[in-house]
């Protein structure tokens, strides 16, 4: 240590102790903030609630006009496999007519017009509309209806009366084969 | 010497002085913290306050983070705990710091406390400081056992059935009472639960007791080595920065020691056992308490009849309420108790046969060897003390801390 | 200064204590000599030996033990592939419920924790003599002396019969001791088989393992040491996976405190210095 020497002059000397004061606070405060991270990390979903985050779903028991409800990071998602006529409506009509503009072939995998894929949880405030299931109601457009506050949804999923904003969501998704499909 | 009532500081920052003039929350850190006057010749010992004061925030901090992945019910508490060790983000470092932080809070505290009577920090006019750090024991002790049964193992669980079991030996009310601590006929789900209630509860509590044993320790500052007040300025330093460097420095050190266990042996303090979930069908061949609660059963388990075990664990801590009282010296410091001095680190050392006689089992020579210890436990605290007190001639006091210190930097 | 190494002291001698029952393995046979890579402050798992180790408690051990805390999708931490993690996921059925709520079963999932052998532990108990085999996540946590006693254990069954007249004089002893009977003798009775590493000599698990038991799939020998040696591997990962994460962030975290820590000691030495 330099101050050995001379320990008149060290005590004094506000250089070398403004550096030690400035280095260790700046250390401490490095410190505070690694230790502070471990705390905020830990309410990040865990491992095992990761896992979770992405379902693999075997489609090749649904027929057409069928579909199906699975669950996928606590919401429903609706499969639907879509008859002909059904895909044809979806995409007869004119977009610029739509409360939330959106070709019904942005929505669906190219070649794969016959599945649809949605987050079933209608825009307006989070209900789950009917028509998933066989004796449902579809609303008047075929696709679902919203019982809470009678949002109609068409064969594409897409909003086209009642209070809900948007569209339902399609959720991230890919045909992992033919009949397996990869959600999230 | 806190109480010196001189003009509040000035503030330049407008802001502060604003709300300063309304809550003076910054004239209390002020007075308490920056200016306050400590005794110079404070040595290292003093830092375990201040190390204790960490440990209770990080044990908080943790403990808080911890709950909100643990599930209080005997289906799943055990589940819950690995979970958060393996699933949960760095989930298994909260908790390792949790589970060593409690030993480490217990090595801080015992530390203080023996500091305390080595000095005769608890003698007048510091005696409620003394009974509010005694009060603290006694919360620390009943939140660390609560907290061992969370993780509901089979040493938590065989832990809480022989401790609870204690209240059994009190006559006529025991059994009532012991159904009353369980919520039912044995430890069970209803015993887990009111454990995680009162396991968050009372760290709060724990924090209220401190700040009256800080008010109480600045309302005549603390005692030093010598355990002479001091008389004017030159015998004291600012609390900062001579203070918060100081226990900045202890409480690094404190840490480094800490963490090595965390990380590199964060299992050593436990028990294997409580890695086996909970059986209530099944002992455990070998049941011992927690380290720090070693010494204590020993005591337990020195005496031969069931309530006279209890009393006696009892009144190990009670004996130290009335500590005050016991001490009859008319210095405070074993610097000028030239006997006395050598009989606290033989009660020191007992602390430690007790804590090995708890640690084995209750057969051969360590049966005899637990008694003759608890023996001088309280030969101690209720015979030695008070009549050394009055038979010892104490060594000729310094004048003054400031000439206690020039003369040791010359000698 | 010299206080502070005072008061270190004071703390260690009252940790000692405890350090007693942390050794472990009272046997009155030697332990035998066993390395693992993940002792140590540097200490990692050797994923090779992790892997032979899953063989074997795949083949051998789990046909009574359960791994329950552990996912297949962990299996992944020991170096297999997503793929080939799914693709023994798909060797086991789980029970499960279909959309109208009956019970059915299906391949396990990555996220899927290990099956189990049996349904409950009264069942797991009725197969096996009135005792649940335990379940091994937690063994080498769960036992003194950790990995060393469960690869003791592991390659520890011998014929009593052919034990030197020495050894045996030694376990009637301990059991003479036990018992408060001069009299007493250590004996095995034919459905349980003598372990010289397990608390009481006396285990009711019949020595799982032997040479050539397991076929490994990268080649490597087969002797009853190599298996147990890889079984214990895996098994002591199982009890810990987040090991390696601990003792790296401890690294890291010794070198920060001690540079504060120096840096904090020459502030004190400077704010003091015109005090001392």
């Amino acid at each position: 240590m330099v101050s050995s020497s001379t320990p008149a002059g060290a005590h004094g000397d506000p250089t070398r102790r403004d550096f030690l004061m400035v280095a260790s606070g700046a250390m401490g405060a490095v410190g505070a903030a690694a230790t502070a991270w471990p705390f905020i990390n830990n309410l990040n979903p865990a491992a095992d609630t990761l896992a979770l985050a992405s379902v693999e779903v075997n489609v090749s028991s649904l027929q057409v006009g069928q579909a199906i409800t699975v669950k996928w990071r606590g919401k429903p998602v609706f499969i639907r496999r879509r008859t002909a006529d059904e895909v044809k409506a979806a995409a007869a009509v004119k977009t610029s007519e739509l409360p939330d503009p959106q070709a019904d072939s942005a929505r669906v995998k190219k070649d794969k017009a016959e599945w649809l894929v949605l987050v079933g949880v209608c825009t307006h405030l989070g209900c789950v509309p009917m028509g998933n299931k066989s004796g449902d109601l579809k609303g008047n457009f075929g696709g679902w209806f919203c019982p809470c506050h009678g949002s109609h949804y068409d064969t594409s999923g897409r909003i086209r009366k009642g209070p809900a904003p948007k569209n339902l969501e399609v959720p991230p998704y890919q045909f992992v084969s033919d009949t397996l499909v990869r959600i999230g | 010497m806190a109480s010196q009532h001189g003009t509040p500081p000035v503030f330049s920052n407008k802001l502060v002085a604003w709300i300063d003039h309304r809550l003076p929350i910054f004239s209390y850190i002020e007075k308490e913290y920056h200016t306050f006057p400590m005794p110079r010749n404070v040595n290292y010992f003093w830092n375990f306050g201040a190390i204790a004061t960490i440990l209770l925030v990080l044990m908080i901090a943790t403990g808080v983070v911890l709950a909100t992945n643990y599930t209080a019910h005997v289906d799943f508490a055990f589940q819950s705990v690995e979970r958060i060790d393996r699933d949960v983000a760095q989930g298994w470092l909260i908790r390792d710091l949790h589970m060593n932080g409690a030993s480490f809070f217990f090595i801080a505290v015992y530390i203080h406390m023996f500091r305390g009577l080595y000095y005769g920090s608890y003698k007048a006019p510091r005696e409620l400081l003394w009974i509010l750090g005694v009060v603290i024991l006694l919360l620390l002790m009943a939140t660390a056992f609560m907290g061992y049964v969370l993780p509901w193992g089979q040493m938590s669980f065989w832990g809480a059935t022989v401790i609870t079991n204690l209240f059994s030996a009190i006559p006529v009310v025991g059994p009532s009472i012991v159904e009353w601590l369980w919520g039912g006929f044995a430890v069970e789900n209803p015993t887990l639960n009111r454990f995680f209630a009162l396991h968050y509860l009372l760290p709060f509590v724990i924090v209220g007791v401190v700040a009256l044993h800080v008010v109480a320790l600045h309302q005549h500052g603390s005692n030093n080595p010598l355990g002479i007040d001091p008389k004017g300025p030159q015998d004291t330093v600012p609390f900062h920065p001579y203070l918060t460097m100081k226990d900045g420095f202890g409480v690094m050190v404190f840490l480094l020691v800490f963490c090595a266990f965390v990380f590199f042996a964060p299992d050593y303090l436990g028990h294997p056992d409580n890695y086996v979930k909970a059986d209530p069908l099944v002992t455990p061949p070998h049941i011992v308490p927690e380290w720090y609660f070693l010494p204590f059963y020993a005591i337990l388990r020195a005496v031969p009849d069931k309530l006279g075990g209890v009393i006696a664990m009892f009144a190990a801590i009670a004996v130290l309420f009335i500590l005050p009282w016991l001490d009859t010296s008319r210095v405070k410091s074993c610097t000028f108790r030239p006997i006395y001095k050598w009989f606290v680190f033989v009660l020191l050392i007992d602390c430690v046969i007790l804590g090995f006689c708890g640690a084995n089992p209750a057969e051969g020579f360590w049966v005899p060897l637990s008694q003759v210890a608890t023996a001088y436990y309280f030969f101690h605290f209720l015979i030695l003390l008070p009549v050394l007190g009055k038979i010892e001639r104490p060594l000729p006091l310094p004048h003054s801390i400031a000439d206690a210190v020039l003369k040791k930097k010359a000698g | 200064m010299r206080k502070l190494i005072l008061a270190s002291a004071v703390a260690l001698a009252a940790l000692a204590p405890v350090a007693g029952h942390a050794a472990g393995g009272d046997s009155i046979f030697p332990m035998p000599p066993v390395k693992w890579s993940f002792s140590g402050p540097f200490g990692t798992y050797d994923r090779a030996a992790a892997q032979r180790g899953f063989q074997v408690f795949k083949e051998v051990c789990t046909a009574c033990h359960s791994l329950s805390l552990v996912a297949y999708r962990n299996l992944t931490e020991l170096g297999l592939t997503e793929n080939q993690v799914k693709a023994i996921a798909a060797e086991y059925q789980v029970p499960d419920l279909n959309d109208e709520g009956q019970p059915i079963e299906r391949p396990a999932r990555l996220s899927d924790r290990f099956k189990k052998p049996f349904a409950n532990d009264a069942a797991a108990a009725a197969a096996n003599q009135g005792k649940a085999p335990p379940d091994l996540s937690l063994i080498v946590k769960a036992r003194a002396g950790g990995a060393d006693y469960t690869y003791a254990l592991l390659v520890g069954y011998a014929d009593y019969a052919k034990l030197s007249a020495e050894d045996k004089a030694k376990l009637d002893k301990q059991v003479q001791k036990a018992s408060g009977d001069p009299k007493a003798k250590f004996e095995v009775t034919k459905d349980e088989n003598f372990n010289k590493y397990f608390p009481g000599y006396k285990i009711s698990m019949a020595a799982p393992l032997a040479a050539d038991k397991v076929t490994y799939v990268d080649g490597t020998k087969a002797t009853l040491e190599q298996l147990s040696a890889d079984v214990t591997h895996f098994l002591a990962w199982a009890s810990e996976p987040k090991l390696e994460d601990r003792k790296r962030t401890g690294v890291r975290v010794l070198l920060f405190l001690l540079v504060l820590t120096g840096l904090m000691y020459a502030v004190k030495r400077q704010v003091w210095a015109d005090k001392h």
